[in-house]
């Protein structure tokens, strides 16, 4: 039983993170102070909220690089709308309308995927530049700094705040229940639902999921109107942080969420993958590339740290198992080809 | 569009077309599109100028293309290929900046070269070397591999440059602003010397054969005796090998490197890669589906901005036009595929 909760990626990524967190305190104490906490909590809740969408789409063994896209097609658009509107209500509204954008964009992938069976990173890549083109050519290519007014008092929206020994007020933003949130639904779904047990199923084998009778084309529309939703919701949360709606923003960070998720231990060929780890994951790779500089480590080694972590974190259980392989005898395969992403 | 299904069963049939649906597809599309650019800007596409101007702006993104082209062969992927070139660039950029100095003489200047060459060339088949040593010895996943190299390669050009460019002092522009002969941009003679050899690759020597058979049957590959981790091992090294290539061209180009080139390139030669034909899982593809796609895409970039510079935003709509072509040309290819009827030409490019 030790053993096996010894040998999950999870708990690795747990104890690495808990190590790094002691060392980062010892060599500069300002880590643990509120002020830092509340700042990590801050930057996790975008890549962690994304991370959560990646994380059943990667389940369901697919891969998906468009919600940055769909997520700034949301957030920018109904910025937009709002402001020719002149709506003045609060930011329930902005949420709602962005995530509904969201759910229509990840349908159009759920479409290609579901209908025509096309391999999700080739329509995802495709959609990415179809929804960015869009948007920058019809709807804007401006950053608007003019926000609605609900939006714009966004930023300010703190659960509680703390003033610190230095007389420096800092506060937790409420944009960390949203991740709070979407982690507990996704954890429901994934573990206590028929739809979950079909996603894994799917991620597994997609013939033995059909044999066995499960729902894949619900599940595809599913997964993919939900990682629309999370994204919209997201687009609007960082729009509303960083107080402007810039459509050329945020996509790029792709890359950066999946290896976030394949670090808590979601497997890119589908099938595997956790709640709990995807969020050790994020934070791991938060606390790593916002302490770095309380660490004394020049910024511009950031990106060698990070790399390698995602380097060592994904190899060590890699190595892992072709080691356990060996012991029974069974020259382990690498992934056959037909299975891979 | 309705011509290409009459002339079809009348078309010569070489084993090019009858083997491939799709790249009979591609060059309707690539022609239906240069035809029609043609005829809205009849002053401006069909000119000299332009091709000119065009036949120096694909290279780059086509060799990159090739690159993921052959990693996707064996049925993984590098998304490492422009942190590579990135890496490799900044190098070559260093080695010139110090090896020659402002009053070199000609000798001086023609070894500096041919260093900072050698060095790009280095580093990208050492970066290409680990990505294959990590799939095929630590058996990752080529795309988590890469996405971690990527990474790693792109914080190394950061760590050695702080993250400002580095400048190639003008001494590689001759590559991006001169013309062989004063017709062909060198950078296409680059592209064309890139496609010759690796087409010979891919198709004449014992390890082409094997990338493809790794790629359709790994275990059917691993049982009839191919080494397939060397395989592996030399393929990505290629791919590093080729990224590096692309760097010298992006130097030529802009006379300087920097970690933040063009990211963007990774997805754009993916694009490429898959509008060629070359299927994600591996076993499949052709280098002439390559060029007629990287054709394709120019074309439509082309006429978009011609079409559209006057209007704000209008740079946008190539990123727009191109997923839509992607979408369209993988659809089509499927239901092709699945019908197993003589390919219908669907691609609507206007």
């Amino acid at each position: 039983m030790l053993k096996r909760i010894f040998s999950r990626q999870e708990t690795l990524v747990g104890v690495t993170l808990l190590a790094l967190c002691l060392t980062i305190g010892l060599i500069n104490p300002v880590f643990w102070t509120p002020g830092n906490w509340f700042d990590l909590a801050r930057s996790a809740t975008v890549t962690g909220i994304f991370a959560i969408g990646v994380l059943i789409v990667l389940v369901s063994g697919g891969i998906d690089v468009s919600f940055t896209a769909i997520a700034v097609f949301s957030m920018y658009t109904t910025t937009v709308i709002m402001n020719q509107i002149g709506f003045d209500g609060g930011m329930i509204a902005f949420f709602t309308m962005s995530a509904g954008i969201g759910v229509a964009l990840g349908l159009i992938n759920a479409f290609f995927i579901a209908r025509f069976r096309l391999p999700t990173l080739i329509v995802t890549l495709g959609t990415q530049s179809l929804f960015r083109g869009f948007l920058l050519f019809v709807i804007g290519s401006k950053i608007i700094r003019d926000l609605p007014p609900g939006m714009a008092n966004y930023s300010g929206a703190f659960l509680f705040t703390v003033t610190d020994s230095r007389g420096i007020t800092v506060g937790l933003h409420s944009a960390v229940l949203f991740l709070v949130g979407v982690a507990i639904l996704a954890q429901i779904i994934l573990r206590y639902t028929m739809l979950g047990r079909s996603i894994y199923a799917l991620g597994g084998s997609r013939e033995a999921a059909e044999r066995a009778g499960f729902n894949i084309v619900g599940a595809q529309i599913f997964i993919y109107a939900f990682v629309g939703l999370l994204a919209g919701l997201t687009g609007m949360i960082y729009g509303g942080l960083n107080r402007q709606a810039n459509s050329q923003d945020i996509v790029g960070q792709e890359l950066d969420v999946i290896a976030a998720t394949v670090l808590g231990g979601a497997s890119i060929t589908g099938g595997r993958g956790s709640v709990i780890g995807t969020l050790l994951g994020v934070t791991l790779v938060t606390v790593l590339s916002n302490s770095l500089i309380l660490m004394g480590i020049p910024s511009t080694w950031q990106r060698v740290v990070i790399g390698a972590i995602i380097i060592i974190g994904t190899a060590v259980p890699a190595i892992r198992a072709l080691r356990t392989s060996r012991r029974a005898n069974v020259e382990i395969e690498p992934v056959p080809a037909e299975e891979r992403p | 569009m309705s011509a290409p299904d009459a002339s079809y069963p009348s078309l010569p049939k070489p084993r090019f077309f009858v083997r491939d649906g799709n790249l009979l597809r591609l060059l309707i599309a690539c022609a239906a599109i240069f035809v029609t650019m043609s005829l809205l800007k009849p002053d401006v596409f069909p000119t000299p100028e332009n091709f000119l101007s065009m036949g120096s702006q694909f290279p780059e993104i086509g060799i990159l293309a090739i690159a993921i082209m052959i990693t996707m062969l064996t049925g993984g992927i590098d998304l490492s290929v422009v942190s590579v070139a990135n890496l490799s660039g900044v190098l070559a950029a260093l080695v010139i900046r110090t090896l020659i100095p402002a009053d070199a003489s000609d000798g001086q200047v023609i070894l500096g070269l041919v260093a900072a060459i050698a060095t790009a060339f280095l580093a990208g088949a050492a970066a290409g070397l680990i990505n294959g040593a990590l799939i095929a010895y630590v058996n990752l996943t080529p795309i988590l591999a890469t996405l971690g190299t990527m990474t790693l390669y792109t914080g190394l050009t950061v760590a050695m440059t702080r993250g400002n460019a580095v400048f190639a002092e003008n001494r590689l522009t001759f590559i991006g602003a001169s013309n062989l002969l004063g017709i062909i941009p060198i950078p296409l003679v680059i592209f064309a010397a890139v496609v010759a050899v690796l087409a010979l690759i891919l198709n004449r020597t014992p390890f082409g054969l094997k990338v493809y058979m790794l790629g359709s049957n790994l275990n059917a590959a691993r049982f009839s005796g191919i080494n397939v981790r060397r395989v592996l091992l030399t393929t990505y090294m290629l791919s590093g090998l080729l990224a590096a290539v692309a760097a010298i061209i992006f130097l030529g180009r802009n006379n300087s490197a920097k970690w933040d080139f063009a990211p963007s390139y990774v997805l754009q030669a993916i694009v490429v890669a898959v509008l060629a034909g070359v299927n994600p899982s591996g076993g499949s593809g052709r280098i002439a589906g390559i060029v007629l796609a990287i054709l394709a895409l120019q074309f439509v970039s082309t006429g978009m901005n011609m079409l559209l510079f006057t209007i704000s935003g209008g740079q946008f709509f190539k990123e727009f036009a191109w997923g839509a072509l992607l979408l369209i040309i993988m659809v089509a290819n499927s239901k092709s595929e699945r019908k197993r009827l003589p390919p219908k030409p669907k691609a609507k490019t206007d």
